[in-house]
């Protein structure tokens, strides 16, 4: 069975040439991961997508014709950078205006996984939600003060819409392994293999030299053993790069945890079939007593305001620690008829530290833009004219790179829930709908 | 003495999710690799990154000669205090350990 990943995120880009090499030969699946936590919780909270709307859409009008051509459903996980209802209506929208600009007509299988506050509260009390660390505890009142919470589903819910013939698959926050596992294991692949492959897969071509992510990846699954080989002429797969894949952003080289259980790659074995070709064997699946889901939230924090700026001068440098205590001290005691407690935190990011240079950024969140915007104007103020023992350069302490010098960043988000949570079943928040296009 | 980035081919931090950073260490040799994985303790890795000694993993992985740190980040990706979202920065304290 072929199997074939666009690349490693939805809207990086990707050689059209090497797209039509993996569709020369007949191609069983498409795959393509569309999200990530990486970019940090401010995509989840505000419902926006980290990729490029461009972009996207360049990426998915190569590739859906060729995919419906081939009878190849097309699997995309994480829509819209993170996944949400919100992110997945976004990802629609412009398949669909693809499949009418080139008047395509599809299955569309859609997989929906936000979940309410009160599901989540519900797992709290029941006890069935379990910290991933130790320093990232459940908490009620951030579940409580979240705005939106997603679920990571598995391969479950993508096996279902294959059972329904959709050839489109677009799913809400999704394991990135679930989008090429759930393919193998509904062809009746072993499980260990599958997760594996899926597991350095969902990376696009990164697991290759030259490494990329924006670029096509083939899996060729087997009985026992599974091939990698990019599409790409001038990539090829050596057992290193594989093989290092595994470590790539992983807790542990060994253990791949799934929502179905634990992907072992201990006797894994790794070879060079040809200049540009390895093969994995070995893999191996151990099935979970208790199923788990992911769930990932985010809570507004409020509205940030930022000054960056530079201090040149060798002194102010050596006395930053007092400048900023002043500072700080200075807004505190300025606000403290006008702004209610604990409707503020600032913090001085300083950036470099060499003798000749220090960067600064004066970042404050307030409960509203207005008092972030008034604590920032107030500590950039001060700390311009802030005076120490011996200073020299009395015109100011700061070079603004900008004018205005204050910025508004917007509303700023926290994760609130990272936790897993037990299930009876791996469909629990999966909302699954099927719709001609 | 070296410090540990010149045994190193490969020396790299990054999440592993927005709740842990997870570190990297490809060598040349297994021969690097071993003398290394004898001499790296947990108590300098605490230091350099004020984490406590129990929540750091060292797990090796000699398929591709490399050691593998993990342990959980103080400031989680994008809270306030946070000023590497995506954890790739991180890595310099381990580098300078000296070995």
């Amino acid at each position: 069975m072929k199997i074939v990943a666009l690349n490693g995120l939805l809207g990086y880009g990707y050689s059209e040439e090497a797209l039509n090499t993996a569709f020369s030969e007949k191609v069983d699946y498409l795959g393509v991961d569309a999200g990530s936590t990486d970019p940090g919780p401010y995509y989840l909270g505000s419902g926006k997508s980290f990729t490029d709307r461009g972009a996207v859409k360049r990426d998915l009008a190569l590739a859906l014709p060729k995919a419906l051509e081939h009878k190849a459903p097309f699997i995309i996980g994480t829509a819209g950078g993170a996944g949400s209802d919100e992110h997945v209506k976004w990802l629609k929208e412009i398949l669909l205006e693809v499949a009418a600009e080139q008047s395509l007509s599809f299955k569309l299988g859609t997989v929906l996984s936000d979940v309410s506050t009160k599901y989540v509260l519900d797992k709290f009390e029941s006890g069935k939600l379990i910290n991933m660390s130790d320093e990232f505890p459940v908490n009620k009142q951030a579940i409580e003060e979240s705005t939106r919470i997603v679920s990571q589903i598995g391969i479950a819910p993508v096996i279902k819409l294959l059972e329904e013939n959709a050839d489109v698959i677009l799913c809400g926050r999704a394991c990135d392994t679930a989008i090429y596992a759930a393919p193998c294991i509904y062809e009746g692949y072993k499980e260990g293999l599958s997760f594996h492959m899926a597991k350095i897969m969902e990376c696009g071509a990164m697991c290759s030299e030259p490494v990329a992510a924006a670029d096509v990846m083939q899996g060729y699954m087997y009985d026992d053993y599974f091939e990698l080989r990019p599409a790409n002429p001038i990539r090829k797969c050596t057992v290193d790069r594989v093989a290092a894949h595994t470590l790539y952003e992983q807790s542990n080289p060994y253990l791949i945890f799934e929502p179905d259980g634990v992907c072992d790659l201990t006797n894994s074995k790794f070879t060079q079939v040809d200049e540009r070709t390895v093969r994995v064997s070995g893999s191996e699946f151990k099935e979970a007593e208790e199923k788990t889901l992911k769930l990932e939230g985010v809570k507004c924090s409020g509205y940030r305001t930022i000054c960056p700026a530079t201090i040149y001068d060798t002194d102010t440098i050596k006395n930053i620690d007092l400048i900023i205590n002043t500072v700080t001290e200075f807004v505190k005691e300025n606000t403290k008829n006008t702004l209610p407690e604990n409707s503020y935190e600032i913090n001085f990011k300083l950036n470099g530290g060499a003798e000749s240079s220090l960067g600064v950024i004066i970042d404050v969140v307030g409960k509203t833009q207005e008092v972030a915007d008034t604590v920032c104007a107030l500590a950039r103020s001060r700390m311009l004219h802030c005076d120490y023992e011996g200073r020299k350069s009395t015109a100011g302490n700061l070079a603004f790179m900008f004018s205005p010098s204050d910025i508004h960043v917007g509303a700023v988000y926290e994760f609130s829930v990272f936790h897993l949570a037990k299930v009876s079943s791996l469909l629990e928040t999966a909302k699954i709908s099927v719709e001609e296009v | 003495m070296k410090k540990l980035i010149n045994y190193t081919k490969i020396l790299r931090s990054k999440n592993a999710g927005p709740l842990f950073i997870t570190f990297d260490l490809i060598f040349n040799s297994k021969e690097d690799m071993e003398y290394v994985e004898k001499r790296l303790k947990k108590s300098d890795i605490s230091k350099a990154y004020a984490v406590n000694e129990e929540k750091i993993d060292i797990i090796s992985y000699g398929v591709v000669n490399s050691i593998k740190i993990t342990f959980p980040r103080k400031n989680i990706s994008g809270s306030l205090c946070d000023n590497d979202i995506y954890g790739c920065q991180m890595h310099m304290p381990l580098a300078n350990i000296e070995i």
